[in-house]
């Protein structure tokens, strides 16, 4: 069964995988940069820029995306059963009781964010808390604490600042191509050879990257599904909420693709989508793969 | 010489292993002894939540003064009971029982339905007694996850030589209290 802790740790684990891969992608790229042009400085102005920029994001990601998303606190009093619910279920995981945050859409969708367990927020829609039933709730909000416990919003954000170097340095690398391209003339003859590598590593490095990041998010939607149904102990709840909410037509205009991977269900809705080209560009597993593993869950 | 070597660095590695293990297994203990004290915490808001529903009772059901008493009762002796929420479980559950009878009864006074103190604290206990089965359930995981340690190969070993002892877990011993008081609105 999860809880706080098993897979935190190797969550956290993971992180610092990545973070030693990032430092090493760093190291490689100035190293050909050097090699090239003879000084990183803008790049090394760079790294740091894009690692500032995602750190604050992750720090403050809580404010950011209830902002983002119009959501509106809730108190005890006047959302006892969601608050009652949220509540229980944080005991069972044993996670301190996240601020939980109402979104007045029609749209039935929720997510959950925050830095750590004693800052997480969970929100819902208030077309999810009319659609549902209290026992399909109860699926979507363990779900939504699996990530909080599983410090999801880590391995994300880790993923972002990945993603989002890469993209500066290939952009970089692209322009001074464009722009210097004159200078290049004046090295030696194994340049030519580094160049076509920097090139083809430009081009190929934010896409490489941007489908790990996918395939990240995917993997931990498929993990906070079933973690969540260990938490109820009864994966039917969290199937049923997950076909209403599929079969759902209402779009939802405040969820963007900053935000797209955060929701409990992919918020954009655009019909069947099967082919494996259009998975790898999916933040969510199809819910029909969703559905399939959690039927065939032990619990 | 480098057999000395290859010894010694077995025996650092081995070491190392049995510190970690131990750590481990102590780090799992007092999870699990700090999720049986978020327990009590939960109990403790049951008895407080008791003394008002007897309150705002009492005035309703002057025939049922046995029913109340038995509530009254059955907390004293479970606040009495002392020990951990495992040691006392036999006397909450009957507190819970009791309750239930309370709740039972009480749908025989549509003025006392027609209270909205009393609905609130119907409420609240019920909420309460889900709180409970939570931090129950997750004692469990906590057990489960220090029992597993304890018995597995390898860290059996650890355990055994530095009394580590299996612990128990709680259960829902008679049918009735799997399912928390019921709400009627």
């Amino acid at each position: 069964m999860p809880n706080l802790y098993t897979n935190k740790e190797s969550n956290i684990h993971k992180t610092w995988l990545l973070f030693a891969v990032f430092l090493m992608a760093v190291i490689g790229i100035g190293w050909v940069f050097t090699q090239i042009y003879g000084n990183p400085s803008i790049l090394i102005f760079a790294v740091i820029f894009s690692i500032g920029m995602s750190i604050t994001s992750y720090w403050f990601s809580d404010q950011i995306v209830l902002r983002m998303a119009n959501a509106e606190p809730v108190s005890r009093e006047n959302a006892r059963e969601l608050y009652n619910v949220v509540e229980n279920l944080a005991i069972t995981a044993g996670l301190p009781t996240p601020k939980i945050y109402i979104i007045n859409e029609a749209a039935p969708n929720a997510f959950a964010t925050g830095r750590d367990p004693q800052h997480a927020v969970v929100a819902v829609t208030t077309g999810l808390l009319e659609r549902l039933d209290r026992s399909e709730l109860e699926g979507v909000i363990a779900h939504e604490l699996s990530h909080v416990g599983n410090r999801d919003m880590l391995v994300s954000t880790v993923a972002v600042v990945l993603i989002g170097f890469l993209s500066i340095a290939s952009n970089f690398f692209m322009r001074s191509l464009w722009w210097g391209g004159g200078r290049r003339d004046d090295r030696n003859g194994d340049n030519g050879i580094l160049l076509l590598i920097g090139i083809a590593f430009a081009i190929l490095a934010p896409i490489v990257g941007t489908l790990m990041q996918l395939a990240i998010s995917r993997k931990r939607e498929f993990l906070a599904d079933s973690s969540g149904a260990l938490l109820t102990r009864y994966p039917d709840a969290l199937i049923s909420a997950l076909e209403k909410i599929s079969s759902d037509p209402t779009p939802l205009p405040v969820a963007n693709n900053t935000t797209a991977h955060l929701w409990f269900e992919d918020p954009f809705k655009d019909g069947p989508r099967t082919s494996w080209l259009h998975k790898l560009f999916m933040t969510h597993p199809p819910v029909e793969e969703r559905i399939a593993a959690l039927k065939g869950l032990k619990v | 010489m480098t057999t000395l070597y290859i010894v010694l660095g077995a025996l650092a590695v081995l070491v190392l292993w049995v510190i970690a293990a131990y750590n481990g297994l102590v780090r799992l203990r007092n999870r699990a002894q700090e999720a049986l004290s978020d327990i009590d915490v939960q109990l403790k808001r049951r008895y407080d939540l008791i003394p008002n529903l007897v309150e705002s009772v009492k005035g309703y059901m002057a025939h049922e003064r046995g029913v109340l008493e038995n509530v009254t009762k059955a907390r004293t002796a479970a606040m009495q009971a002392g020990g951990d929420p495992l040691q006392r479980d036999k006397a909450e559950s009957q507190l819970s029982n009791t309750l239930k009878t309370l709740f039972a009864v009480s749908e025989n006074y549509p003025d006392l339905k027609a209270n909205a103190n009393f609905l609130d604290l119907q409420r609240e206990l019920a909420d309460t007694e889900n709180k409970i089965q939570a931090s129950r359930r997750f004692y469990n995981t906590m057990v489960m996850d220090l029992n597993t340690r304890i018995q597995t190969f390898p860290t059996n070993f650890i355990a055994s030589s530095f009394g580590f002892a299996a612990q128990k877990f709680f259960e829902t011993t008679n049918a009735n209290e799997r399912e928390a008081v019921k709400v009627q609105f």
